[in-house]
């Protein structure tokens, strides 16, 4: 049982604090305690938010109060089942790494002192684990990258980052699932279609899941469906 | 398959509910109306369920003819309401027949105007509402703002049973002003004990301008730069009203269309209700910010809804 503090966010929502720090067993509690919550609370729920390190519990406020949610928040979470550990399922990501699809990858690499083979390497050396989804549909947020890798997110963010887009910021790393704003750093591009609303489950992967990077040349990309 | 057509959509019209919960897992947002109080108040002047599916028009502009009878009320900005170019009251209902045309000008006061129709608009669901979102490409029609020539679908057996039913109003002393003053309360959480209490002090003091580029996403504020003491942060949950403070120090009240996670400092969050206001102002328009406990925050709420339900004993039979 890790601790944990409860604060107000808003009118109809609380938000739960365990340590706040990106780690595999910190994020394991956030899910179990998330499943827990909504057994607990479902007769006042609207939303339940998890992410890295947080619990975003959002109520009717016309039905009950901070109290009550509170009271219950924290009776729910003491008979959480420790004992219950969720093992997320393995993704592997095909990504055709280059600089014609991955724009920043010349610049990381003279950044760390690396080749930009080296940069690629290190990208596809970790298991990621999937610490939260959110920011726009289908956006997870993997960690962690490696420290060598590790690099700050850009001055001014671009106005167009492609769909598919794989990307890092500081030592997280993700897969832009549509063509949007961003300013993480771009490696590669996937072929995966990253969130498809007329597909059960509309995404790839869930938080919990371990992902794996895979190189592919041009040509399987293409195949696989990419667009440069 | 029979409704309402779209022969002028206007700067920017979408369909909206009651908005999407429980989906924030998927980084869905959950959407709904910019204004909640507008938009209640159409669906109730034609005894809709609340909630139902309705048409969000920022600033005017819109032209719909009618291809089925049916019953509309437009509640909100006050935007020149025209039923064949007769000119008609907002905030409530009136019966249209099928070949009637729907004219709606530009807003005088306010940003956002709801049409709703009798027995509310008949959208499929996506992941459990038809609510709009633009930058997600979910709800409506297509994903996308509405266009000119598409068919807005009635409930149908709704829409008719109700043109031989009465007609509803709201006595004029019950419209919103949204031309008065705006202090927006806050309830304060989230990081705020890490901006110093001086910084807080000054943030209470200071008149904030709504920025132009403000849009269902968030209310982007200009006003002295405002400074947290801490500067990483991991990701997080952001509730409705939510204000983050990104490095430039301009606050941004984010709204209907926020993003689900965000890794700023946040001050606190915006009353419902008044987040409700701040949907109606122009950009431009200065307002400033009060603390309020959360104590204090659900009894503001409880207070409207009772007021709501006495407003709504004291509707004019027309």
């Amino acid at each position: 049982m890790l601790n944990y503090s409860i604060q107000i966010a808003g009118e109809n929502s609380l938000i739960l604090y365990p340590p706040q720090q990106m780690s595999a067993e910190v994020n394991q509690w956030v899910l179990a305690a998330c499943q827990q919550i909504e057994q607990a609370l479902a007769d006042v729920l609207l939303d339940v938010t998890p992410s890295y390190a947080s619990i975003l519990v959002s109520y009717n406020p016309l039905q009950t109060d901070h109290f009550s949610v509170k009271t219950r928040l924290k009776k729910a979470l003491a008979e959480q089942n420790t004992e219950h550990q969720q093992i997320g399922k393995l993704v592997e990501l095909p990504v055709y790494y280059s600089e014609e699809s991955g724009p920043d990858l010349a610049r990381l690499a003279k950044l760390h002192q690396l080749s930009i083979e080296q940069v690629i390497a290190l990208h596809q050396a970790p298991l990621y684990r999937v610490y939260a989804i959110g920011f726009a549909p289908g956006f997870a947020y993997m960690g962690e990258v490696d420290e060598r890798l590790a690099t700050p997110r850009l001055d001014s963010p671009r106005a167009k980052v492609p769909k598919g887009a794989v990307a890092i910021a500081d030592r997280q790393t993700a897969v832009y699932p549509a063509e949007s704003p961003g300013g993480w750093n771009l490696l590669g591009l996937c072929p995966l279609q990253f969130f498809d609303p007329a597909k059960t489950p509309s995404m790839p992967v869930a938080v919990g899941d371990q992902v794996r990077f895979t190189a592919i040349d041009k040509a399987e990309f293409l195949r696989l469906g990419g667009v440069v | 398959m029979s409704g309402f057509r779209i022969e002028q959509p206007g700067l920017l019209c979408t369909l909206q509910d009651q908005g999407r919960f429980g989906q924030s897992r998927l980084g869905l947002t959950t959407a709904g109306p910019a204004d909640g109080h507008a938009f209640r108040w159409a669906n109730a002047l034609l005894g809709n369920a609340p909630g139902s599916c309705a048409l969000e028009i920022t600033l005017g502009g819109l032209q719909l003819s009618a291809e089925q009878d049916s019953v509309i009320a437009v509640c909100g900005a006050a935007v020149p309401l025209c039923i064949n170019g007769k000119p008609k009251a907002l905030w409530q209902g009136h019966a249209v027949r099928a070949g009637d045309r729907i004219e709606l000008g530009m807003a005088t006061s306010g940003v956002r105007a709801y049409l709703a129709v009798a027995g509310g608009f008949s959208v499929p669901q996506q992941f459990g509402s038809s609510a709009t979102v633009l930058r997600e490409g979910i709800g409506g029609l297509d994903g996308g703002k509405l266009q000119a020539g598409q068919l807005l679908p009635l409930t149908k057996p709704a829409a008719k049973a109700m043109t031989s039913q009465p007609l509803f109003a709201l006595p004029e002393r019950f419209w919103p002003d949204y031309q008065i003053p705006l202090t927006l309360r806050l309830i304060e959480g989230y990081q705020c004990e890490d901006f110093s209490v001086a910084e807080r002090q000054r943030f209470y003091q200071q008149q904030y301008r709504i920025s132009p580029k403000s849009d269902r996403m968030g209310c982007r504020l200009q006003g002295p730069p405002l400074h947290c003491q801490r500067s990483r942060m991991l990701s997080e949950g952001i509730c409705y009203g939510a204000v983050q403070v990104p490095p430039d120090g301009q606050p941004i009240v984010l709204l209907s269309d926020r993003q689900t996670l965000g890794g700023y400092p946040k001050l606190g969050s915006v009353l419902s209700l008044d987040c409700w206001q701040l949907a109606q102002r122009p950009a431009g328009f200065e307002l400033q910010f009060a603390a309020i406990s959360i104590e204090l925050a659900h009894n503001a709420l409880h207070l409207q809804e009772q007021r709501f339900w006495q407003q709504h004993s004291q509707l004019e039979v027309l």
